[in-house]
């Protein structure tokens, strides 16, 4: 139980592969953070520099209220969930959770209780005498879990515990993942790709690209205000459309135009918009600020559906708007067909607009 | 169709291992013949009444007791034992920490190192016996059991280093991390966790080890003089064939029992030891 801090945190391999530039985090006790990206963002040379099997170029760790960098993982107090369980082929289920509390000296009589407790939490009590490969993934998946568990140690570290169960088991360790969470109150950080894991587990989410943190901040936050056209095309599935407008006009009245499109730019983006007018933005909708037009607005257009999805709880709509495929998430109850002409109305209070140049969010 | 078919199972698959089968295991077959029959059977012609080329007629243990009486194959066997037997865990013992450096630790040269462990390799014995046979000498460890045990590891370990090498590779490297963070030195990782993973591994280098230092010739040919310090491959050359006399039926005999306890140790172990050739470790 301690809080995380990662300061100027810097990896640069012999090959001079810089693969986690000038990361900074504050990690709270208890707090669950989650740190997500594309392979190859650093996330998880990020989190293997906190656990110590990697070593840190440059910048500070501390747990607690010690500086770690120098450490062996050993000494970290840390447990760790690896992606592909590394549950120890050779001994069983109970001695496989028992490992980290025997190295550690614990006696047998104690052992023993806390490989009970946390089986009994995990519901594997009765695989404590199987070998690992005698278990189904979603069972070496627990048991990796509960050798972390037994420790208590101050942080746990989540190495894409998920990606190798099936999708349904993958929601249903996922609430597990959370509900355990709570139970324990341990500072937690969780490393995975999937926005949809992150999205669900994280009190925080860190996302990452080219080593690079693009944006820090709790799950709808990054939803609602992504801090760039990255992090807003990134969280979120169906991922938000981007359209390349020109900004024209002057004064209070902004128009920001493509082809096949024309909206006004919103009242609120406007002082902001304003500096860009006569050049081009980057204009950012979620599937879901479109809707279809009751009328003809400011804020309407008309195109051409291509593909309709149905999924049941929502129908997704493909069409082209100024000249790039786009999505909209609509009712299930609306009755459309492809090739249908349709007229999309957007939601002013959730447009997004990025300078094409920087990516930066206005 | 189903005929022809069967036709083609005996042509294309029996008839092959047949051969195989008959081809590998005839000339144990001849020499387990040879070393049951009596001396008058097997000096007689083939066309003479009554012959039996291919099989014995009057099984004898004569070659047994004339193995045992008139020279000192027991203690060939138990030297040959010995031998292997030590320099085979020398072996395995430097191989398992050489070929765990060379497949987990970066270092400088690591790379170079391996294959320079790998050329050693490939150097033949019948070059090396020359140098060998100096550093023996200036040793004064000449026709005793350690000429040898020092020696076979000189093309042992690196074999065993390549091998387990080889293994230590197949095993993920997330589970050593996990003993670390688990609370074991990264020594304790490997001895703990990574040393019993690999048991089909080490058990098919050491079975490989065994066979080769306990079928060695020119070493033990070449550093070993006196009767009672040879091996059994040198000793039955040696002694059994007496200028241009071959004492066949002993000869025989001698060979038998000493291919016994290999195919013993290989038996035990057939399991491992193809595991070890051929599988990794599974989660």
């Amino acid at each position: 139980m301690a809080r995380v801090s990662i300061q100027n945190l810097n990896k640069k391999y012999d090959n001079g592969f810089h693969a986690v530039k000038d990361v900074n985090l504050e990690i709270q006790d208890k707090e669950f953070v989650v740190l997500v990206g594309p392979s190859g963002c650093g996330k998880t040379t990020t989190l293997r520099m906190v656990a110590g099997l990697e070593e840190i170029t440059s910048g500070e760790i501390r747990i607690g209220e010690q500086v770690v960098n120098d450490l062996p993982p050993m000494d970290r107090n840390i447990a760790m969930v690896f992606q592909n369980y590394a549950l120890y082929p050779h001994k069983t289920v109970f001695d496989n959770m028992a490992f980290g509390l025997q190295m550690r000296g614990y006696a047998k009589a104690d052992v023993d209780k806390r490989v009970r407790e946390a089986a009994e939490m995990l519901g594997i009590q009765p695989l404590l005498e199987r070998k690992p490969r005698q278990l189904s993934g979603g069972q070496r998946q627990r048991v990796a879990v509960g050798r972390a568990i037994v420790r208590h140690p101050q942080v746990f570290l989540f190495d894409e515990p998920l990606s190798n169960l099936d999708a349904q088991l993958r929601v249903q360790m996922r609430v597990e993942l959370k509900r355990l969470h709570e139970q324990l109150e341990t500072t937690a950080i969780y490393v995975t790709h999937d926005q949809v894991e992150a999205m669900t587990l994280g009190d925080r989410v860190v996302v990452m690209k080219d080593g690079l943190v693009q944006q820090v901040g709790e799950p709808l936050e990054l939803y609602a205000q992504p801090a760039n056209r990255f992090v807003a095309g990134f969280i979120g599935s169906p991922a938000m459309n981007f359209v390349e407008v020109a900004i024209s006009g002057a004064g209070a009245a902004l128009w920001a135009q493509a082809e096949g499109l024309r909206v006004r730019v919103p009242t609120e983006f406007a002082e902001r918009v304003h500096a860009h007018a006569g050049k081009r933005l980057t204009l950012g909708v979620r599937p879901e600020a479109l809707r279809i037009a009751n009328g003809v607005d400011e804020y309407s257009f008309e195109t051409a559906v291509d593909v309709v999805e149905p999924l049941g709880n929502e129908i997704l709509l493909n069409f082209r708007a100024g000249g790039v495929p786009m999505v909209a998430r609509v009712d299930p109850g609306v009755r459309i067909k492809a090739h249908d002409n349709i007229r999309f109305a957007l939601d002013p209070q959730r447009l997004h607009f990025f300078d094409p140049g920087s990516d930066a969010a206005l | 169709m189903l005929i022809e078919r069967k036709w083609k199972k005996w042509l294309y698959f029996y008839l092959p291992m047949t051969v195989f089968i008959v081809f590998t295991l005839f000339p144990f077959y001849w020499m387990a013949v040879t070393a049951f029959r009596p001396d008058n059977e097997l000096y007689a012609t083939w066309r003479q009444p009554n012959a039996a080329p291919l099989w014995t007629l009057h099984p004898t243990l004569e070659h047994f007791v004339g193995l045992m009486q008139t020279t000192a194959f027991p203690t060939w066997l138990w030297n040959t034992m010995l031998i292997a037997i030590v320099s085979t865990l020398i072996s395995l013992v430097c191989g398992m920490f050489a070929g765990y450096a060379l497949a987990r630790l970066r270092f400088r040269g690591s790379e170079f190192l391996g294959t320079a462990i790998f050329i050693t390799y490939l150097v033949p014995q019948t070059l090396l016996f020359i140098p060998l046979a100096d550093i023996v000498r200036d040793l004064q460890l000449g026709n005793t059991p350690w000429a040898l045990m020092l020696t076979y590891p000189t093309f042992l370990i690196p074999f065993c280093t390549w091998l387990l090498m080889g293994y230590f590779k197949t095993i993920p490297r997330e589970l050593e991390e996990c003993a670390r963070i688990d609370g074991a030195t990264r020594f304790g990782a490997m001895v703990r966790i990574i040393f019993p993973v690999a048991i089909p591994g080490i058990l098919s280098a050491g079975i490989f080890a065994f066979t080769l230092s306990w079928n060695e010739f020119i070493y033990a040919l070449v550093f070993m003089a006196s009767a009672d310090q040879k091996t059994v491959p040198v000793g039955v050359v040696s002694e059994l064939i007496r200028g241009d006399i071959f004492f066949w039926g002993q000869l025989m005999m001698g060979a038998l029992l000493g291919s016994v306890p290999v195919a013993l140790v290989y038996s035990f172990f057939v399991e491992y030891y193809v595991t070890g050739l051929t599988g990794s470790v599974k989660g």
